[in-house]
Formats: structure tokens, C-alpha cells, sequence
């Protein structure tokens, strides 16, 4: 067990799923001889070879797009995409392909593609520096989605999605890259995909969160101590969500207030309401409460902490719950 | 870059313009070359016939696309891979596939499902030049992995606006994929004609900008197509990369059977571009060279008739899909919510 960054975390899991497996190859945009914009493939090449871990030209739907033909190659391709915002070329063949090839072929040819990708706000960045762009892929029928918010977490569940049989794409908490440092486990770690995480443990009010929102979420439950028992739930895997997790901790709390940083309309805590409406209704002792960024394009970064969830808004929703 | 501007031919026009030959095609590959001609042009002209008939689905017309689908894969080995665009839909049949399994892809049933590793055929493309990076992944993945198998895509002269036509050709050129581009430009992308697809003087002049040599070949001519091919397979098995190959052709037919080209085409040229059509072409070369008598191409149409006739009594016969199969395959380990959402549907069902 040693002490990682988030980053280092995710750099520990390549090496050792390029180790174990020979048809893992890391594709993308200088993720070879600089080792990546943010050093999460640094020294895979000296490695492994240029072979695997190869510099793609600039292209997002080319990098996805090739990787579809090398798994017909017989490879599992990890593909970066350098930023969030900068992945949206690359939902033309994410939605067209990547997500329909499997069922296209009756289930006979896989397509164990992983895309990786920082994502989020909070870095002080440029324009489309900043985006969570989770609702797109969660939408897209035949990917599955994951995102941890701990060193630990960012190993294993890149691990899990590397060795997973269908497209799993990952978004990792830029903010917390180097900022964040925590235990990991040496060697091969496997966090299963499709199992949510209790973070802290309450019985008023269960906060749902991801990624970067789950240490905001603890702050907030830090900051509510004395005034309310608060619950967090981490969700890690949006899809397959871990449905009896979020049931279960509904039932013992009865109050549910969920976070993104995603703009709000159709985002991924309205499909939590929805679930917790459908299967829950007799459990919830009031509405279940959305704290979003809005509904606008994430602004330059001297306005970003006003348009970012804060622990003041989190608190603020949890105490307007209660007194409902 | 070398870019060859003519259009090369081999059939002549058995008056002024002479006959050639391609070296290493004996008669029976000739007879074979017209076998999977007339196989291609039957299937169809059948289709068309169903689709009039209720029988199959919308369907993307191919009349007078065949000699380039027969020529290009007759230059293939079979460990060869193939990525067709709808135009191509029947081209599984040159590598062995049931008439019946496309037939059922056009009849909108899962029987029209396979799998691409049966025959090194890729999925059927419907979006437009989404399928050049797959081609392009596929022949970088299997040299990466030593082995000498190429891979064609095939597409048409709109997808060369298609940013995903660019994105295959460059990341072909940059990593010297084993890669045939082989474009079909029938001139029309439903009812926008060429000129309003590109302010370019030849579609070839495209693969300049990517480090890849192209050549132009008459579309309507197999055994031009064929060497044309030939030679860009053999630069991709030598370890030269990519080739670019516009194959000039004219769409003598609708775009489908949902289009009405009466509004957009000149009808004077389509029956002019249909008195020229590939597969009648290739008769006359046949029978310029006394390789043709009419008692072997009534054999030759027949067997392909009866084939069409076995697979469609064949489509047909394929039950109705279970609702089963709206959940299978999405997901190798489908999720939970699966299970109860199936169960829910077959209980609606079973009470509607």
C-alpha cells in the first residue's frame, strides 16, 4: 500500500494492466514521448514500446474510430482524450459504433474499448477546459461509465474497465489529479465496476455524489456535524448504476439531496430522482434535491466557483430538506 | 505524391477503342469475375423487385456498382478485410455469405446479424465515411501484430466531405496502414451532384494531402478496378501504406428505393450511363473473346435467379424475433435492470 496521487494512481494501473495483458496498447494525443498532458501514461513507452503506446495524430473520432479496427485486430485499446470538452468529435463514433458494434454483430465480436479523460471544473483553465460531459456517454446505449473520486478508486476502477468486455469510458477528477493524494494498493488492483461506495456514513440525509463531488459532499457532511447526520454515497459506476446501494441508504435516511457539476437539465441527478421516484416513494420523507451547475456554458474561471456546487450550496439543501 | 489523373480501362468499347488484358487473369478467372457479376446484379435486381413486393425494407440500390465491388475483392486474399458502406450490402456474398443473411439485414430482422470475423466483413456502414477509421484501425492493428492481412474500406464521393473519411485517410498515411481507400464516386450523394461536394478537380487529388498515391480507374470496368486494386494491395503487403483508388462511375439508378431521381437527374444521361453498365460491358469482352456462348450466361443468370429465389424463401421463413432479442448483445454482462425491464414487456404483451 503505498501513498499516490490521483494521477500516479491511474499511471500505476496502465503499467500494470499493460504487464499483464499483451493486446492492451494506450493510444492517443501525446501520450507517447511526453507521457501525457498531465503525465497520466509517463513511462509507458519507455516500457512497452512505441508500439503501445502510441502518439495518434490530433483527432478524437480517429483515435476512437481506429481503436474500434484494432479490437476487430484482436487488441484492447485505451484511448485518451486529452480533455473533456475536446472528446465531443469523438461521440460520432462513441454513439454510431463503438456503442452498437457488439449487438450489431449478435454478441460475437467484442469491443473492449477504454476511453479515458480528465473532466471537470475548478482548475482555473481556459474555455473547454472545464466540462462534465458524463450525461452524453451515461445516454449512449452499449457503454458503460465510471468515475472515481480517490486515488484507490482511479486504480481500480480504470483496472476493472481495462479488463471489462464491453466500451467503459472513465472520467477522472482533474481538479483532484495532483491535489488529492491517498493509500492505493500495490500490484493488480480491481475495484468491480457497478458497486457504489458509502464515503461517510449518516442517518438524516444521504448525499449522492461523483468524482470530483464526493470530497465536496464530505465537507459539506463535515460542516453539517451537530446540525445533521449526514450520509454520502459515491456512486463510482453510473452505469451500471448500483441501484441497491442508493436504495439502501434511501431507506435508512429518507432524505436525498444528489450533486453534479454538469449543467442540471437532463443531467445525471435527474436520473437519480427518477429512480428514487419510481422505486422509492415510500421511503423519501421529502423532494429529492438537485445541486448542479446550471444550465448555462461553464463560464471563464473568474466566475467559476460562483457557477461550481460549494459546500454552501450542498449545506444549504441538506438544511432545506430537513425543514421541509 | 504520385497522383494518376487519367482513368484507366481494359474493356474496350468493341469499336474504336481496343481490348486489353490483365496480366495473370486467365479465362477462368474471367468466367469468375463474371460469375460474381452477374451474382451481384441479381441480388439486385431481385431486392428491388421485393422491396415493390413488401418483401424487404427500404433498400440502398447498387445497379452499376458491381464491377467495382467484384473487381476490388477479387484483388483480395481472404484473410483480407472488408468495411462496406450500404452500397455495398451484398458484398458478403463474394466471401461466402447466405443471400439470406443480407436479405434479413434489408428485412430488418436479427437473422441479418453476423459476425465480422466469419468472413472479414465488417458491419454494414450507414452513417457515411464513419467506418474509413475502423479500416484504417484494423490493417494498422493486424501489422502491429505482424500479420500481412490489408483491409479495403469502401465509400462514396460524399463521404470525402465527411470529416471521418479524413480523419481514416491521415491516420492511414501517418501509420502506413495496409489500407485500400477505395472510392465509388457516382457522382450524385443522393440529389447533391459532385460539384456541390467539392471545389476539387479529381476526388484522387484528396489523398495528396495525406501522403498517399491514388489512381482513377472507370468504375463501369471490373478488370480495370481489379488491377488497380491488385497493385494498391501489393503496396500495402509490401509495407508501402495506403492507396487511394476513385473508381469513376455514374449512378444510372435511384439512390434507393425512397428516392426519385426524376426531380434532380437528367434522364437523357441515365440512359445513356445505363447503356454503358458494367456488368453488359463485360459480356462484350467475354464474347469478343469467344469466352461467352449464350448457353453458359443463361446458366451462369440462371444459378444466381435460383440462389436469390432459395434465400429469400429463406429470409422468410425466419420466425418472428423474440422480444429477448431487444435486450441481447447490447451488453456482454448486461445490466440487472435488464431482467425486469424483459419481464415487464412480456407481461404487457402477453395481456395486449
Amino acid at each position: 500500500m503505498g501513498e499516490l496521487t490521483l494521477v500516479e494512481a491511474i499511471n500505476d494501473a496502465l503499467h500494470h494492466e499493460l504487464a499483464r495483458d499483451p493486446n492492451v496498447l494506450v493510444m492517443g494525443e501525446d501520450v507517447g514521448l511526453v507521457g501525457g498532458v498531465f503525465r497520466a501514461t509517463a513511462g509507458l513507452r519507455e516500457t512497452f514500446g512505441e508500439d503501445r503506446c502510441i502518439d495518434t495524430p490530433l483527432a478524437e473520432a480517429g483515435i476512437l474510430g481506429t481503436a474500434v479496427g484494432l479490437c476487430m485486430a484482436g487488441w484492447r485499446p485505451v484511448c485518451e482524450m486529452q480533455y473533456d470538452a475536446f472528446s465531443y468529435p469523438c461521440l460520432d463514433q462513441l454513439i454510431n459504433h463503438v456503442g452498437r458494434y457488439r449487438w450489431r454483430s449478435g454478441g460475437k465480436m467484442e469491443f473492449p474499448i477504454t476511453v479515458r479523460m480528465p473532466y471537470g471544473g475548478g482548475v482555473r483553465a481556459p474555455e473547454l477546459h472545464d466540462d462534465s460531459p458524463e450525461a452524453y456517454y451515461v445516454h449512449t446505449p452499449g457503454v458503460k461509465v465510471a468515475i472515481p473520486s480517490t486515488p484507490a478508486d482511479a486504480k481500480g476502477l480504470l483496472a476493472a474497465a481495462i479488463r471489462d468486455p464491453d466500451p467503459v469510458v472513465i472520467f477522472e477528477p482533474k481538479l483532484h489529479y495532483r491535489t488529492m493524494r491517498g493509500s492505493v494498493p500495490d500490484g493488480e488492483y480491481v475495484v468491480p465496476l457497478g458497486r457504489a461506495r458509502v464515503a461517510r456514513e449518516g442517518s438524516d440525509v444521504t448525499v449522492v455524489a461523483y468524482g470530483a463531488m464526493v470530497p465536496l459532499a464530505e465537507q459539506a457532511a463535515s460542516a453539517l456535524a451537530g446540525e445533521a447526520s449526514v450520509e454520502v454515497l459515491d456512486l463510482r459506476t453510473l452505469k451500471p448504476l448500483d441501484e441497491d446501494a442508493l436504495l439502501a441508504s434511501v431507506a435508512k435516511t429518507g432524505r436525498v439531496v444528489v450533486v453534479q457539476e454538469a449543467p442540471r437539465t437532463c443531467g445525471y441527478a435527474a436520473e437519480v430522482a427518477a429512480i428514487l421516484a419510481e422505486k422509492a416513494i415510500l421511503d423519501l420523507h421529502g423532494p429529492v434535491l438537485r445541486v448542479t451547475g446550471y444550465d448555462v456554458p461553464y463560464p471563464y474561471w473568474k466566475l467559476e466557483d460562483a457557477y461550481m456546487p460549494s459546500v454552501a450550496r450542498v449545506a444549504d439543501a441538506v438544511r432545506r430538506l430537513l425543514a421541509f | 505524391m504520385r497522383v494518376e489523373r487519367d482513368l484507366r480501362r481494359v474493356i474496350g468499347d468493341g469499336e474504336s477503342l481496343p481490348d486489353g488484358e490483365v496480366e495473370g487473369l486467365d479465362d477462368a478467372d474471367l468466367l469468375e469475375l463474371y460469375r460474381q457479376l452477374v451474382l451481384l446484379r441479381t441480388y439486385d435486381e431481385r431486392s428491388l423487385v421485393y422491396h415493390r413486393q413488401g418483401r424487404i425494407g427500404t433498400y440502398a440500390i447498387f445497379w452499376n456498382h458491381e464491377a467495382m465491388q467484384v473487381g476490388a475483392v477479387y484483388a483480395l486474399s481472404d484473410d483480407d478485410w472488408i468495411f462496406p458502406s450500404y452500397r455495398e450490402s451484398a458484398i458478403g456474398l463474394l466471401r461466402g455469405m447466405p443471400a439470406a443473411t443480407v436479405l434479413s439485414w434489408w428485412r430488418g430482422h436479427p437473422a441479418g446479424w453476423w459476425n465480422p470475423a466469419d468472413y472479414n466483413v465488417a458491419s454494414i456502414c450507414v452513417p457515411i465515411g464513419t467506418h474509413v477509421p475502423h479500416a484504417a484501425g484494423l490493417a494498422w492493428g493486424k501489422k502491429l501484430r505482424g500479420e500481412s492481412a490489408c483491409a479495403v474500406a469502401f465509400f462514396g464521393d460524399g463521404a470525402t466531405s465527411e470529416g471521418s473519411f479524413h480523419e481514416g485517410a491521415n491516420f492511414a498515411g501517418v501509420l502506413k496502414a495496409p489500407l485500400v481507400l477505395f472510392c465509388n464516386n457516382n457522382q450524385w450523394a443522393i440529389s447533391t451532384p459532385l460539384e456541390l461536394q467539392t471545389a476539387a478537380e479529381t476526388l484522387a487529388d484528396k489523398a495528396v494531402g495525406y501522403g498517399i498515391p491514388a489512381a482513377r480507374v472507370d468504375g463501369a470496368d471490373v478488370l480495370a478496378v481489379y488491377e488497380a486494386t491488385r497493385e494498391a494491395v501489393a503496396r500495402a503487403r509490401a509495407g508501402e501504406g495506403p492507396t487511394f483508388i476513385e473508381a469513376v462511375t455514374y449512378r444510372a439508378a435511384p439512390h434507393a428505393t425512397a428516392d426519385d431521381p426524376s426531380v434532380y437527374i437528367d434522364p437523357a444521361r441515365v440512359e445513356e450511363e445505363r447503356r454503358r453498365e458494367c456488368v453488359g460491358r463485360f459480356e462484350g469482352y467475354l464474347r469478343r473473346r469467344g469466352l461467352l456462348p449464350d448457353e453458359l450466361r443463361e446458366q451462369v443468370t440462371g444459378e444466381a435467379a435460383q440462389l436469390m429465389r432459395e434465400a429469400i424463401a429463406a429470409a422468410e421463413a425466419e420466425p418472428d424475433p423474440d422480444p429477448e432479442l431487444v435486450f441481447a448483445h447490447a451488453y456482454a454482462a448486461p445490466p440487472a435492470s435488464f431482467d425486469h425491464d424483459l419481464a415487464e414487456l412480456r407481461r404487457v404483451l402477453a395481456d395486449g
